[in-house]
């Protein structure tokens, strides 16, 4: 009888396993095809295998596909920066809500919550407000990522030493503190819009809103580091988020360094969505929904969970910033606006659907 | 004290506010036996275990594993030495339940191949009674069915001999209070095996009669102290019983191993009853 269960269980595991190595591919083929859709979705059309024989051609290789030089210029000046950050902002995003959730042991945590994108949007309109429309434009390009990663680091900060006590961070206390840092956040937004002139209130409202438009080759560099290395700092954490998930106390049982790990979690997370917010403004829903849908189709390993989610965060708002161009040509939505009206039904569904959960447990 | 290889508290005491919870504990397992620590509701049994996993820090005196203050082990070192079962163990996100036990397995990852993890997993499933529910989603289970499970995590984290032989030790806080009669007899001699295998087992109980059938030694906690200290027949004798639960009872002894058996008599007068007929 145990061995048939035996037999049976392992054969469950292969199958798991398969299922997940597909799922991760397939995943993966989503963000490829969403980016070659966006690299040739615009006022320029350029089909995928021109997409593809352009960027071969960077690299000496003559595909022999007939490209016009408009098409060329467009794609690599203009579309494949912003594609670029796309990709990295969602998969930042992605990882960054799986590890949140890992990390408060709850599907509802967001990267919003520790108070890094309120944090960082005060940095950014602090920086537009009082300095940054007086400044040349070429030192503001510079200046507002800077100063909306200072207040997205500063705000994390804030929340982490409010939630430390002797030498502990309280997850209850975190959650709490990220709410009152993030009033404390909208009330200074909302002071510094006041004082805003009509010009400056107008970049602000777009900036919060969330935008991809700034993306530049000149720009994008330095945030495709910052979350090239929070990606990599996060991703090896797999193992010990599944240990954590049994509790603090029992995780320190099974060896994890719990206080440790809660740091770097935190560091990694605010490094990469606090370079990312500040590039692209408020992006939001991403980080909650990535990691919930990954968990309903392929369990809730973190081995799976962390890559799964940071492929499709890239695919998500890869297509979401396809739709933000071409929904009101020419002008563009704000990507917040299409993230948050497909994300906030899915947050009452996801309600729901908990709510019927519990009753069952 | 001998500091040789055993998890032992030496004159711990803890304290929460002005509450004392342990005045000057000293409690010793060794490998290779089994301990039953009982004692009444508030008597600080939970909080030795706690002191005893490293959770807690006593505020007096020193815990020592393997001759080495518990505190000079890290997170790593320590998982390796020592499993817990808690009280009231809870998991979040749907793992199932071979994940669980799985999990056991974490301060073993990069020191044993696939092949072993996989056959601990196994074998400790196998123990646990819970091999037929592997694949199933832990939340679905009943409370027992997923006790025994983490208790199946806690086999699969100890389930084989540390290289360097090392002692482990496996601490049970309240293992059997989910569970029906069947399978509270069932994890108690799975963990009297494991103390024979040449573990150390503390477990704290609530079932006197539980601890002295598969205790070889049981420490009486009362008033954050300990009241009595020994053979199953040593420790929990009439006096012991009465006074510190402040229950009458009759202690007969077990036909077949002669451990002590503890019948407590019916209260003659319901406490309640009694104090509402005084005012």
């Amino acid at each position: 009888m145990n061995a048939v269960g035996g037999a049976v269980s392992l054969l469950a595991t292969d199958r798991l396993a398969a299922r997940r190595r597909g799922i991760l591919l397939g995943l993966g083929t989503c963000a490829v095809l969403a980016a070659l859709i966006a690299l040739g979705t615009g006022a320029v059309a350029i089909s995928p295998l021109q997409v593809i024989a352009i960027l071969l051609a960077q690299f000496g290789i003559d595909a022999g596909v007939l490209v016009v030089p408009q098409q060329d210029a467009v794609l690599m000046s203009v579309r494949l920066p912003r594609v670029l950050l796309s990709l990295a902002v969602g998969a930042v995003l992605g990882i960054g809500g799986a590890a949140l959730q890992a990390l408060f042991r709850n599907p509802l945590a967001d990267p919003g919550l520790v108070g890094v994108s309120g944090g960082a949007a005060c940095g950014a309109v602090a920086w537009i407000v009082v300095g940054g429309m007086a400044a040349n434009w070429s030192l503001g390009a510079w200046g507002l990522p800077l100063a909306a990663f200072v207040g997205g680091f500063a705000a994390a900060l804030g929340v982490y030493a409010v939630a430390r006590s002797e030498g502990r961070v309280d997850v209850a206390m975190l959650l709490l503190a990220g709410l009152a840092m993030n009033a404390l956040t909208g009330a200074i937004l909302g002071y510094l819009i006041y004082l805003g002139d009509e010009q400056q209130v107008r970049a602000l409202t777009f900036w919060l809103l969330g935008s991809l438009g700034g993306a530049t080759w000149g720009t994008i560099l330095p945030a495709l580091v910052f979350i090239a290395v929070a990606l990599v700092s996060l991703a090896p954490l797999a193992r010990a988020f599944d240990a954590l998930a049994l509790g603090e106390a029992e995780a320190g049982h099974l060896g994890v360094p719990v206080e440790g790990l809660k740091r770097w979690t935190v560091a990694g997370v605010t490094l990469g969505v606090g370079a990312a917010t500040a590039l692209t403004g408020i992006i939001g829903f991403v980080g909650l929904m990535a990691p919930h849908l990954v968990r309903l189709i392929g369990g809730p390993a973190h081995r799976f969970v962390l890559p799964a989610s940071a492929l499709l965060g890239a695919a998500l708002v890869t297509l979401a910033d396809t739709g933000a161009r071409m929904a009101v040509v020419p002008a563009e939505l704000p990507i917040g606006v299409v993230t948050s009206a497909i994300g906030a039904p899915f947050f009452f569904w996801l309600l729901r659907a908990r709510m019927r959960d519990r009753g069952w447990r | 004290m001998t500091a040789g290889h055993g998890l032992c508290a030496h004159e711990v005491s803890f304290a929460a506010g002005d509450k004392r919870i342990l005045d000057r504990v000293s409690v010793c397992v060794e490998p290779g036996e089994l301990v039953a620590v009982v004692g009444p509701n508030g008597a600080g049994k939970s909080t030795l275990l706690k002191l005893l996993a490293g959770d807690l820090a006593p505020q007096a005196g020193e815990i020592v594993l393997n001759a080495k203050p518990l505190r000079g082990w890290n997170a790593a070192e320590r998982a390796l030495q020592r499993a817990v079962l808690p009280q009231s163990p809870s998991l979040a996100f749907a793992f199932r339940a071979w994940d669980v036990v799985e999990l056991g397995r974490h301060p073993h990852q990069g020191r044993a191949s696939a092949t072993e993890h996989h056959d601990a997993v196994h074998g400790a499933m196998d123990a646990a009674d819970v091999a037929r529910f592997a694949a199933r989603d832990w939340r679905s289970l009943s409370g027992g069915e997923a006790h025994r499970t983490h208790f199946a995590r806690a086999l699969a984290q100890l389930w084989a001999p540390l290289a360097d032989g090392r002692a482990r030790f496996l601490l049970l806080d309240e293992p059997t209070a989910s569970l029906d009669l069947f399978h509270q007899h069932a994890i108690l001699a799975r963990a009297y095996g494991i103390a024979e295998a040449g573990a150390g087992v503390l477990a704290v109980l609530h079932d006197l009669n539980l601890a002295s059938a598969y205790a070889d030694r049981i420490i009486v906690l009362s008033e954050g102290c300990v009241a009595a200290e020994g053979t199953p027949s040593a420790a929990l004798t009439g006096d012991v019983v009465t006074k510190v639960w402040r229950v009458p009872c009759e202690i007969a002894s077990d036909a077949a191993t002669g451990r002590p058996v503890v019948a407590v008599r019916r209260a003659t007068t319901p406490p309640f009853a009694a104090r509402l007929a005084a005012e």
